[in-house]
């Protein structure tokens, strides 16, 4: 070969450490381009590669925008009874239909998903906060702290949950306010538990060490070192309660201890529409598709953002 | 020996731990060894012997249940919180285990920032080049930077945890056993790379292993650790050609020789035995049970380490 060929082709200065076995390093060259990023921009990249949960995703901020404005787009009011007009079938008026007392349905739907979506929200946060608060306060620290606190966990766990509902009603009534406390109190012990166990297992591994022996502070080593570990069991179980707060609602309404009429939630509409779906199904299946599309809607999202937490999995 | 600055010092150090019903483990059980400045002390011994344990309090992870811990002339036995932070850019460690010891859920860059992070060092901008000058030292590519842990061979995470360590610029490293998890063929790599380092930056090590093979190549000085405490304590080469506590000449008999016939014609000396629980250690000592040469004496009183020749140091009443 020519000087001037090899000139071209740049051979002349390469270093003969820099030959090596051809197709062992494919998957360097694949990633060495990616962008320089943290763990949670990673994720975020991840989670929107995933379709299934991007779907779960349009539709949780689809149901949360109507919520928002759906009952502004009809003229009717969820709360006014139009007497002659009851259980009409969904038209080009009442875009749902009416109700037994004649409410207009696509406003209740929108307005009773604004429950829904608040209890389940705000209960299953609540819960995820107590339960990271207080499960990781025992694990972390140990000893009798942690003694203490899992016999009141234990302790409270086992008491019904229908007498914390009763109880807490006795004393500050039924609504939206007593339901939440119900769920905030009773839902935390799961959470705390479960915290408790992760937190026990990630502090004995080495790398909890060797952020300690670099000098990391507490709240370093819980902030960024135990909690994105966590993250994945955490996210996907917070993803579950809120399906379930959203049913632990419904089955309220229909003992009577849920909100108040003519105030409505998702559950409390399927509740009604179940009483005469034989007749009006139309009343008993529209609240029904939006639960389920909304608990199928959060299950592929909390998967979807598991999977992406966990670098493990990447592609 | 004089002309030698010691850099670490411990002395009588116990470690116990509290066990269920009241009783006491004792990992380590009245250590005494210093370390020169730039010189590597070898800590051997069999596992479960108290050897990280130990590693962990003249690292200041854990704290002793008595003696001293001395750094460069200053009694760092007890401290205070700001004190630790001070400590903790002096003293590094290096982990066994390279599956467990980085966390998975940070890339390459944020494990090997973190320590200039805490300590704020240098500015953000710079921080990056020194995490590509360190992922170079140790033999990775800048690429890797953005890469998490578990795309990453067990000997290139060791190499992370070691550029982690390095980060800060440590007088001190403790090497916990780093190489015991990798293969044969990457441990001498490891070795080898932590030796250059050594070199190039004078460091001290403390490097622990649980056989006497790769020890040699690395330590000047290596100490033979047994049930918590220190057998056997002298200057490597001494240590191979003149090994006088029984329990290191049966480990020495234990490493594998390429020569054939040198190989054939070596006395392999097997124990006997188990190593006894460290709860509740009978009295005299601890060697005793699975000892080829013990006597009446060796139940009555445990042996206390005394040096034998110059720089020699054993703990056996059969050595005189
Ligand atoms: N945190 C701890 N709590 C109770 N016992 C421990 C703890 N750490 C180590 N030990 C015990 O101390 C002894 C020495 O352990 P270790 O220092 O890990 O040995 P090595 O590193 O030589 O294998 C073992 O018997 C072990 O079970
Ligand atoms: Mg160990």
């Amino acid at each position: 070969m020519s000087d001037i060929m090899s000139d071209v082709l740049g051979l002349v200065d390469i270093p003969l450490e820099e030959f090596g076995v051809l197709g062992k390093d494919e998957y360097v060259s694949e990633v060495v381009n990616r962008p320089s990023v943290g763990y949670w921009k990673d994720a975020w990249r991840r989670l929107r590669k995933n379709k299934l949960a991007m779907i779960g995703l349009c539709i949780i901020i689809i149901y949360t925008i109507m919520a928002i404005i759906g009952p502004w787009m009809t003229s009717f009011s969820y709360r006014t009874n139009y007497l002659m007009e009851t259980n009409i079938r969904p038209n080009a008026q009442h875009w749902f239909g009416t109700d037994v007392l004649g409410r207009d349905l696509w406003a209740r739907v929108w307005v009773g998903a604004r429950i829904s979506l608040f209890i389940g929200l705000v209960a299953a946060l609540v819960q995820t906060f107590l339960g990271i608060l207080i499960g990781g306060v025992a694990g972390y620290f140990g000893g009798n702290l942690d003694l203490v606190i899992m016999r009141i966990v234990d302790i409270l766990s086992g008491i019904p949950f229908l007498i914390f509902v009763i109880l807490i009603m006795m004393v500050i009534g039924s609504g939206l306010f007593p339901i939440i406390i119900t769920f905030a109190i009773t839902g935390w012990l799961g959470m705390a538990r479960l915290v408790r166990g992760q937190v026990l297992q990630l502090k004995e591994q080495d790398f909890m060490t060797a952020a300690k022996a670099m000098g990391a502070s507490s709240s370093r080593l819980i902030l960024k070192h135990l909690i994105p570990n966590m993250s994945g069991v955490i996210i996907v179980t917070l993803t579950m309660r809120i399906p379930q707060a959203i049913f632990t609602e419904a089955f309220l309404s229909y003992i009577g201890l849920g909100v108040k009429p003519p105030m409505t939630s998702w559950g409390q509409l399927a509740n009604a529409g179940g009483q005469v779906m034989q007749v009006h199904p139309y009343q008993l299946l529209i609240p029904a598709f939006f639960i389920s599309t909304m608990m199928l809607a959060l299950q592929l999202f909390g998967d979807g953002l598991r999977d992406a937490l966990d670098p493990k999995l990447r592609k | 020996m004089n002309n030698f600055e010691k850099l670490v010092e411990i002395n009588n150090i116990k470690k116990y731990f509290s066990m269920s019903r009241g009783r006491i483990l004792k990992a380590v059980d009245d250590v005494s060894f210093y370390i020169n400045k730039g010189e590597t002390l070898g800590l051997v011994g069999e596992s479960g012997c108290g050897k990280t344990t130990l590693g962990r309090v003249v690292n200041r992870i854990y704290q002793q249940t008595e003696g001293q811990v001395i750094f460069e002339g200053k009694d760092i036995s007890h401290y205070s919180k700001k004190d630790y932070k001070g400590i903790t850019r002096e003293m590094q460690m290096i982990f066994q285990d390279p599956y467990t010891s980085l966390d998975a859920r940070m890339t390459t860059g944020e494990i090997i920032a973190e320590g200039m992070v805490i300590h704020n060092l240098y500015k953000q901008k710079d921080r990056t080049n020194r995490v590509f000058e360190l992922l170079n030292l140790v033999g990775l590519n800048k690429e890797h930077i953005n890469r998490f842990p578990h795309e990453f061979s067990g000997g290139q995470r060791q190499r992370i945890g070691i550029a982690r360590a390095l980060a800060i610029e440590p007088k001190f490293i403790v090497c916990d056993e780093p190489i015991s998890a990798l293969d044969v063929s990457v441990q001498s790599q490891i070795v080898n790379l932590l030796m250059r380092l050594q070199r190039e930056f004078g460091l001290t090590y403390l490097f622990i292993a649980h056989d006497l093979s790769m020890v040699k190549h690395i330590s000047d000085r290596v100490a033979v650790m047994y049930l918590g405490s220190v057998v056997e304590l002298t200057e490597s080469n001494d240590l191979y050609k003149n090994p006088l506590h029984p329990y290191t000449q049966s480990l020495l008999s234990a490493i594998p020789i390429a020569d054939p016939i040198l190989s054939a014609n070596r006395q392999r000396m097997l124990l006997q035995g188990e190593v006894p629980s460290p709860i509740n250690t009978p009295p005299g000592c601890k060697f005793k049970n699975r000892c080829p040469h013990a006597s009446g004496d060796c139940s009555e009183e445990a042996p206390i380490l005394r040096e034998v020749s110059p720089g020699h140091f054993v703990a056996c009443h059969l050595v005189n």
